[in-house]
């Protein structure tokens, strides 16, 4: 194993251990600081695997900006931490067989596919080759989304506004 | 090819230990000098028992600050609110290692070019830093188990990410005109002309918004003495509040150097060494900091968030478009 195939392994194990963590904490807040961890891990892989474009992206949207969202919500509104048992004996059975059919269906994906013994390289794609290269080819699907981004922020400002009728003495 | 990386890696570690010591120093003295300059302001002495002029007041204050017992509220979370001081202040030391301190130096026929890391992103990097410094101040908060501190936490989340926003719109219009993220090619971009002349409405945006990051007067709410006794640090004593204390200085000066070398050109200017430049650049941002924190007074929240969100982001946004334009016509 090469000095960066070791590094992808540990990067990847404290990522995957970080989620597993985030996702069985009964403090809210302690969740939301696994989480962030788990996206800081990710983001040093997109690093390692040559974008540092996306690694930059990944640290100021998900974990600068998304989990900061989450933990302002959990913070001003108090969570009531689930009580002994995480999940309800009925959603065990559910989430038990989902869960199987993804490990199983990862594990054979893992083991065919071809070329995962190509030891693991440091590469660099500049900005400027991400920007154009999606820009090029993808400007449809960057448009649509953004027109949908634009629509969910219409949608909230809307929400946010019936909320205050004027007249109602709320806005003050 | 060993020697050449030995060679490399100590190059690496003098400039680390010189931007570190620097920075360290200086946002001490800055202490000093906010507090000397503030006092001019409301014709006060300001701190002048321990040496002249008070020069050895920072020192004073160091060992005050390590010499304090370092206390843990009852019910707080322990390992969250002993963590939280130091994700503050070593965001804020780590952005200063993309900003670019002076011209290539050339020593024994190698070309050691005068910053810690020359990343392709990094711009990109100081925002990524900026948002993770907003963890310390919400987490410290929210683990002292008070009100004042979780008040101030929420408040300092709020606005944090309220301004990021107009603060990386507000650069846009920069990375449109240098065609570049790093933050070296910013700067040789400048060459010519600094980019104020051709942006101010972006500089003004930039100004207001660093300082609402960096929390001052007057957008220091989550800190709102009257209301809030000290905000998020209500419960730290010690050395502790000392590195929120000293991470709101470091970041005075990260954001004065950003200023500095988005805005003024960086260590360019006339006769005098380019380092030098730059910290005269970097002084004088932070001296504007001082003097708008001793004349304006607190703003109220919704002022705060309607400044953020109804003026400052649409003007970024028109900014954007209008460079653009510009940008079209012109090529």
């Amino acid at each position: 194993m090469t000095f960066l195939g070791l590094l992808f392994y540990i990067l990847a194990a404290v990522t995957v251990a970080a989620t597993a963590v985030a996702i069985t904490r009964r403090n809210m807040v302690h969740a939301v600081v696994y989480l962030i961890v788990s996206f800081f891990g990710t983001a040093m892989i997109f690093y390692f695997f040559g974008a540092p474009l996306l690694a930059a992206l990944e640290v100021i949207i998900y974990a600068g900006a998304i989990m900061v969202l989450f933990l302002f919500v959990v913070m001003m509104v108090k969570v009531d931490s689930p009580g002994e048992d995480l999940l309800p004996a009925r959603q065990w059975i559910p989430a038990a067989v989902f869960g199987l059919i993804y490990l199983v269906i990862a594990f054979l994906m893992i083991f065919e596919t071809r070329g995962a013994d190509a030891p693991l390289g440091l590469l660099i794609a500049s900005p400027r080759d991400f920007a154009l290269y999606v820009l090029q080819n993808h400007w449809f699907s960057i448009e649509v989304i953004s027109l949908l981004l634009l629509l969910a922020l219409i949608g909230a400002l809307q929400l946010g506004k019936s909320q205050t009728k004027p007249g109602t003495g709320d806005e003050t | 090819m060993m020697l050449n990386w030995l060679a490399g890696f100590l190059v690496l570690i003098i400039k680390l230990t010189v931007v570190l010591f620097f920075l360290l120093f200086v946002a001490a003295y800055l202490v000093w000098v906010e507090r000397k300059f503030l006092a001019r302001l409301q014709i006060r002495y300001g701190p002048n028992r321990a040496g002249k002029f008070g020069l050895l007041q920072p020192l004073a204050d160091v060992v005050k600050m390590l010499t304090k017992e370092d206390t843990v509220p009852d019910g707080a979370d322990k390992a969250f609110f002993l963590i939280a001081p130091a994700i503050v202040a070593t965001t804020a030391f780590v952005m200063f290692a993309v900003v670019p301190f002076g011209s290539d130096l050339t020593l024994f026929g190698r070309k050691i070019p005068m910053v810690v890391t020359d990343l392709n992103i990094g711009l990109l990097f100081v925002f990524a830093l900026s948002s993770l410094g907003v963890y310390g101040v919400a987490l410290g908060g929210w683990a002292s188990n008070s009100k004042y501190g979780l008040l101030g936490g929420i408040r300092g989340a709020a606005q944090m990410i309220s301004y990021e926003l107009s603060l990386g719109l507000s650069l846009i219009p920069i990375i449109m005109l240098a065609h570049s993220f790093s933050i070296v090619d910013i700067v040789d971009a400048q060459a010519s002309y600094p980019f104020i002349v051709v942006q101010p409405v972006a500089f003004i945006i930039f100004m207001i918004s660093a300082m609402a990051e960096s929390k001052r007067i007057p957008f220091d709410l989550p800190e709102a003495e009257n209301e809030l006794v000290a905000g998020y640090h209500t419960e730290y004593s010690g050395m502790r509040f000392g590195l929120f204390f000293l991470g709101e200085y470091v970041n005075m000066m990260v954001f004065g150097g950003i200023v500095s070398v988005l805005f003024l050109g960086g260590w360019r200017g006339p006769f005098l060494p380019s380092f030098l430049w730059l910290f005269i650049k970097i002084l004088l941002v932070a001296l504007f900091m001082i003097w708008v924190r001793g004349t304006l007074p607190r703003l109220r929240y919704d002022q705060l968030m309607t400044i953020g969100w109804k003026v400052l982001i649409p003007v970024a946004l028109l900014n954007i478009l209008a460079t653009a334009a510009v940008g079209v016509m012109i090529h």
